[in-house]
């Protein structure tokens, strides 16, 4: 028996392998072609009616940067994880963790015009989903398409948010929740460690970016619903721990609203939910939280 | 070279029978899904799943008052009607896709960022006997700075 013969022999028994079963249970629903008995039609439907999926939906790294920006905040370099530090990140956790970083430093870039900023951050972003096997989430497409429109910032952000859902939902798709939730961990606190940087203590009171950092306090629970989903990945569990000790300055600070009133603006058709809202951070609770997003930020990019 | 390339053919044909019936969902969410998004800019956030008729999902998110909010909710065709609402904290219903003639879109501005949940149900299509249907359904936000 030749190479090739044996070869294909072993071929054939792998597919069998794959595709017997399958072919199987196609026979198997031949023989069973008596109707489903209702009863037991009526007990699934029964049984689907008390499954839930849920779905916890953090802000995505493109609509953190857009807050920052919107609240008024300078374009600040320093902050940005420097691309020079991927050589560092092997690990699944380290990759993940700075995929959702680099995605967020590179939003923040591209809303400020950052031309050579948005293609050194997006190689890097696709250095860590090439690190993550995230097949095509990036390619070289991507990155020529990002250079023929760097001067257009609606392209870009295009760009950003196609090829971070390509990301996520290959992630979500091949069974890596865990994964894509610690990207999406890593891009919320990246924004929070970008906006905590860049408020002026000097102007703290009535200062547009404090109120954007208090409203994360909406999301902190949203994140650790997240996280917790996931329990039991060692990454996921250290994580837990570094939320929750941030979840603990956030409830230091109190959010008041009154009940939303709902009115349509008959011009737009766009829904305008009213309500009012009133907040108390003190300047230490505020130092304390952005000494504690540092440490954790700190311990991603390390 | 020849043994190379039979493993190859192998592994890529093992691959297309083992795919997930969830890579149908990125497909559906970016062919289907997305373009409805437009002109508000996509998060770049993916949720989707394989839901059954009469099946429940629920969705949670903060929605920041200096923005402006489409959601769009939408099931395969296969599925019989997909509904959603958003609730409030105190579970006020804020939208209804059902009070809205079925809308699979929805757009809004806060005065103020709250966090808003968004139940979402496959309807039934009530023929007893048969088989639930099932399909992906995908929730997709964009945003844009609000004026």
């Amino acid at each position: 028996m030749n190479k090739l013969s044996r070869t294909g022999i072993i071929a054939v028994i792998i597919l069998s392998l794959f595709v017997l079963p399958g072919c199987k249970s196609g026979g198997e629903k031949q023989k069973k072609i008596e109707p489903v008995v209702q009863k037991d039609v009526e007990k699934i439907k029964e049984d689907i009616s008390k499954a839930e999926k849920m779905f916890n939906a953090l802000p995505s790294p493109l609509e953190s940067a857009m807050l920052i920006k919107t609240a008024g905040a300078s374009f600040d370099r320093r902050f940005l994880n420097p691309i020079e530090n991927v050589k560092l990140y092997t690990t699944t956790r380290s990759q993940a963790l700075n995929l959702g970083i680099y995605t967020c430093d590179l939003s923040f870039a591209s809303l400020y015009d950052q031309t050579q900023l948005i293609i050194d951050y997006m190689n890097a972003a696709k250095k860590m989903a090439d690190g993550l096997g995230i097949l095509d989430a990036i390619n070289q497409e991507t990155i020529s398409r990002l250079e023929e429109n760097i001067n257009n910032k609606e392209v870009i952000m295009e760009i950003i948010s196609e090829t971070f859902m390509n990301s996520n939902s290959y992630l979500a798709d091949n069974d890596q929740a865990a994964v894509a939730a610690i990207v999406l961990a890593g891009g919320w606190i990246e924004g929070l460690y970008i906006a905590t940087q860049l408020v002026d203590l000097k102007n703290f009171n009535g200062n547009k970016l404090v109120a954007t950092i208090i409203d994360q306090k909406l999301s902190i629970d949203i994140l650790l619903n997240l996280l917790e989903n996931n329990k039991g990945n060692p990454a996921v569990d250290e994580l837990i721990g570094q939320v929750n000790k941030l979840k603990a300055v956030f409830d230091k600070i109190n959010i008041k609203t009154t009940p939303i009133k709902t009115e349509i603006d008959p011009e737009t058709n766009v829904t305008i939910l009213k309500s009012k809202v009133t907040t108390d951070m003190s300047v230490e609770t505020f130092k304390e939280l952005t000494a504690i997003v540092k440490e954790i930020r700190d311990s991603f990019v390390k | 070279m020849k043994t190379i390339r039979l493993f190859s053919g192998i592994l890529l044909l093992l691959l297309a029978l083992t795919l997930p019936a969830h890579s149908q969902c990125k497909a559906f969410a970016k062919k289907e899904v997305l373009p409805e998004l437009s002109p508000y800019v996509h998060d770049g956030n993916y949720h989707a799943a394989i839901l059954v008729e009469g099946e429940e999902a629920e969705l949670y998110k903060t929605f920041y008052s200096d923005m402006e909010y489409r959601v769009v909710v939408m099931g395969e065709d296969k599925l019989p009607a997909v509904e959603f609402k958003v609730l409030d904290e105190n579970k006020n219903v804020l939208f209804s896709s059902k009070d809205n003639n079925n809308s699979r879109m929805w757009d809004f501005k806060l005065e103020s960022s709250k966090q808003l949940k968004l139940v979402i149900k496959v309807s039934s299509f009530n023929k007893p006997g048969d088989i639930p249907a099932s399909g992906c359904v995908a929730i997709m936000f964009g945003f844009k700075v609000k004026k």
